[in-house]
C-alpha cells in the first residue's frame, strides 16, 4: 500500500502538484489519469522518490519515503519495479541479460539460476524466441514485454508504469493492460500507472486518480466513472464520440 | 558528482564487465587512429625539422633530437589527448547521454543501482591505462620520424638515432605521464559529467559531445600550462 498524504511540488515557483492525497491499494491496479501537463509524470516521479515533494508525505507501507536513509531507499528501489513508457531496456544487453541483470545486481544466485528465473518470467510474459535478440530487433509491443519481465522478476512489493501501453496497436495495447492486470492479481503487488489511454481505463481500472492542474479532481473506479457527473471528469473521458456512445449504452443498460 | 562516484559500489563481478569493456573501448579502441595520427605526425615533425636546417653549420643529429623533443614532450601527451578528447570524450557523452533520454539511467536508479558508480568509474579505472596509448604514441612519433628522415634522404640512420639519445632526459618523459594522468581523468569525468546531466532528446546528445569536447579541449589545455609551469620551471 501507497499512501500520498497532502503533497505538493513545484517548480520555479511554479505549483505543478497540489494538495495531493490518496491511497494506492495493494493487489489493485491504481490509474493516474489527467491531460498532459496535469502532474501525472512528477506526481508518479515524487512516488519512486526520484523528485522530493516540496510538502506532504508519502508513506510504503505507513514508512514515509522522506525520512528513509540512503540505505533504506535503496532496499525500498529493490522492492520496486517500473515500466518506463520508452520501454528503457539496456540497449547492449539482450532481451534474457536485460532481465537478468537485476537478478545479478542484488541477489547471491549463481549464473544457472539467475537464468533459469529469468526463463520462467519470460515465459510469463509470453516472450518466444527473443531471449537472444538485442532490444532494437523487436517489436514496441515485445519491448514492453521485457520490460515488464525485467519490472516483476525480483518479485517487486510495487510496480509502477508509465504509460505502458503507448505507441502500440490496440490490440497489443489491450494485452499489455491484461498482461498488467494479472500480474497485480497473481503476485499480490500494488501497481500504479499512469495513462490517458481511455481503453486502461474502462479495463483494469480498479481504482482511478483524475488530476487536473495539479490537484486531484476526482477519483473512483471503472464503474464509478460511468456515472459519475464531475464534468472535469467526463469531458476528459468522453471527449471522443466512441466513448460518448459506450458511456451511452452503458448507462441504458 | 565524484563523491558519488565512489561511493555505494557496483558489484564487482559486474564492475569487472564494465571496466574490461570500457578498455576494450576507450583503450585497445582508440590504438588505430593513435597509432596511425602519431606515425605520420611524427614524420612530419622530422621532415618539416630538415627542411628549416638550412645552416650546413648545424649536425644533422638535430633532426632527431627535435623530433624526439616535440614528440615526447607535446604531441603525444598533449595532442593526442585532444585528438582523444573528440574520439573517446564524445563516444562517452553520447553513449550516457544517450542512457539519459532513453530513461535507461532512470531505470537503473529505481533498481537502487549507484548510476556514477556504474556508469563513470569503469570508465576512470580503464582510462588510467591511457598513459600506455601515449608510451605507443611515443614509440611510433619517433619511429615515424626515423622512417621519414632517413627514407627521406635527410639524414642517415645513424645521425639520427645519435639525435634520438642526445641530452637525453628521463624526467622529460616522466613530466610526460603525469600530464597524461592528469588528461585520461579529464578525459573520463568531464565527458561523462555532460552526457549524465544532459536534457532533451536526440538533437541535445549531439549539442552534449560537442560541448563536452570544447571543455575537455579547454581543460586539457590548460592542465597542460599548469603542469608544464609547475613540473619544468
Amino acid at each position: 500500500m501507497i499512501k500520498a498524504d497532502n503533497i505538493s511540488k513545484s517548480f520555479e515557483g511554479i505549483p505543478i502538484l497540489n494538495k495531493i492525497s490518496t491511497v494506492f491499494e495493494k493487489g489493485k491496479t491504481n490509474l493516474i489519469i489527467g491531460q498532459s501537463g496535469s502532474g501525472k509524470t512528477v506526481f508518479l516521479k515524487c512516488l519512486l522518490g526520484l523528485l522530493e515533494t516540496d510538502s506532504g508525505k508519502i508513506l510504503f507501507e505507513n514508512n514515509p519515503l522522506k525520512k528513509m536513509n540512503t540505505k533504506e531507499r535503496s532496499v525500498l528501489r529493490q522492492e520496486m519495479g517500473m515500466v518506463f513508457q520508452g520501454s528503457a531496456l539496456f540497449d547492449s544487453m539482450t532481451v534474457e541479460e536485460n532481465i537478468m541483470f537485476p537478478m545479478q545486481m542484488f541477489t547471491k544466485k549463481n549464473d544457472a539460476e539467475i537464468r533459469e528465473q529469468a526463463n520462467v518470467v519470460i515465459k510469463r510474459v509470453n516472450l518466444i524466441n527473443a531471449n537472444n535478440k538485442l532490444p532494437d530487433e523487436i517489436s514496441g509491443g515485445m519491448k514492453k514485454r521485457v520490460a515488464i519481465a525485467r519490472a516483476i522478476v525480483m518479485n517487486p512489493k510495487y510496480l509502477f508504469c508509465d504509460e505502458p501501453n503507448s505507441g502500440l496497436d490496440p490490440k497489443t495495447a489491450i494485452l499489455i493492460d491484461n498482461l498488467i492486470q494479472e500480474i497485480t492479481d497473481e503476485y499480490n503487488i500494488t501497481t500504479v500507472i499512469n495513462t490517458h489511454d481511455m481503453n486502461s481505463v474502462m479495463e483494469i481500472g480498479e481504482k482511478i486518480i483524475f488530476l487536473l492542474e495539479g490537484k486531484k479532481a476526482w477519483e473512483g473506479n471503472k464503474d464509478e466513472i460511468f456515472n459519475t457527473d464531475n464534468e472535469a471528469v467526463t469531458n476528459f473521458v468522453y471527449s471522443s464520440n466512441l466513448f460518448k456512445k459506450v458511456r451511452e449504452v452503458y448507462l441504458k443498460k | 558528482m565524484i563523491q558519488s562516484v565512489f561511493g555505494k559500489f557496483t558489484k564487482w563481478k559486474i564492475l569487472k564487465q564494465l571496466i574490461l569493456k570500457d578498455v576494450d573501448t576507450l583503450i585497445i579502441g582508440s590504438m588505430g587512429i593513435v597509432s596511425f595520427i602519431s606515425f605520420f605526425v611524427g614524420g612530419v615533425v622530422s621532415i618539416q625539422t630538415a627542411l628549416n636546417l638550412e645552416n650546413p653549420l648545424l649536425p644533422k643529429n638535430l633532426i632527431g633530437f627535435a623530433t624526439r623533443q616535440s614528440v615526447i614532450l607535446e604531441f603525444a601527451p598533449t595532442f593526442i589527448s585532444i585528438i582523444m578528447a573528440g574520439k573517446v570524450g564524445s563516444y562517452i557523452t553520447s553513449s550516457i547521454g544517450t542512457m539519459r533520454v532513453t530513461e535507461q539511467i532512470d531505470a537503473l536508479e529505481i533498481m537502487g543501482i549507484n548510476t556514477y558508480n556504474y556508469l563513470i568509474f569503469p570508465k576512470i579505472v580503464s582510462l588510467s591505462l591511457y598513459p600506455l596509448v601515449i608510451c605507443v604514441s611515443m614509440f611510433l612519433g619517433v619511429f615515424g620520424g626515423y622512417i621519414a628522415c632517413v627514407y627521406g634522404g635527410f639524414s642517415t640512420s645513424a645521425d639520427f638515432i645519435e639525435g634520438v639519445q642526445m641530452d637525453f632526459v628521463p624526467f622529460h618523459v616522466g613530466y610526460a605521464f603525469i600530464k597524461t594522468i592528469f588528461f585520461a581523468f579529464a578525459l573520463a569525468t568531464i565527458p561523462s559529467y555532460h552526457g549524465y546531466y544532459m536534457t532533451g532528446g536526440a538533437l541535445d546528445v549531439g549539442k552534449a559531445s560537442t560541448v563536452s569536447f570544447v571543455w575537455t579541449s579547454v581543460v586539457i589545455i590548460l592542465l597542460n600550462y599548469l603542469i608544464t609551469q609547475l613540473l619544468l620551471t
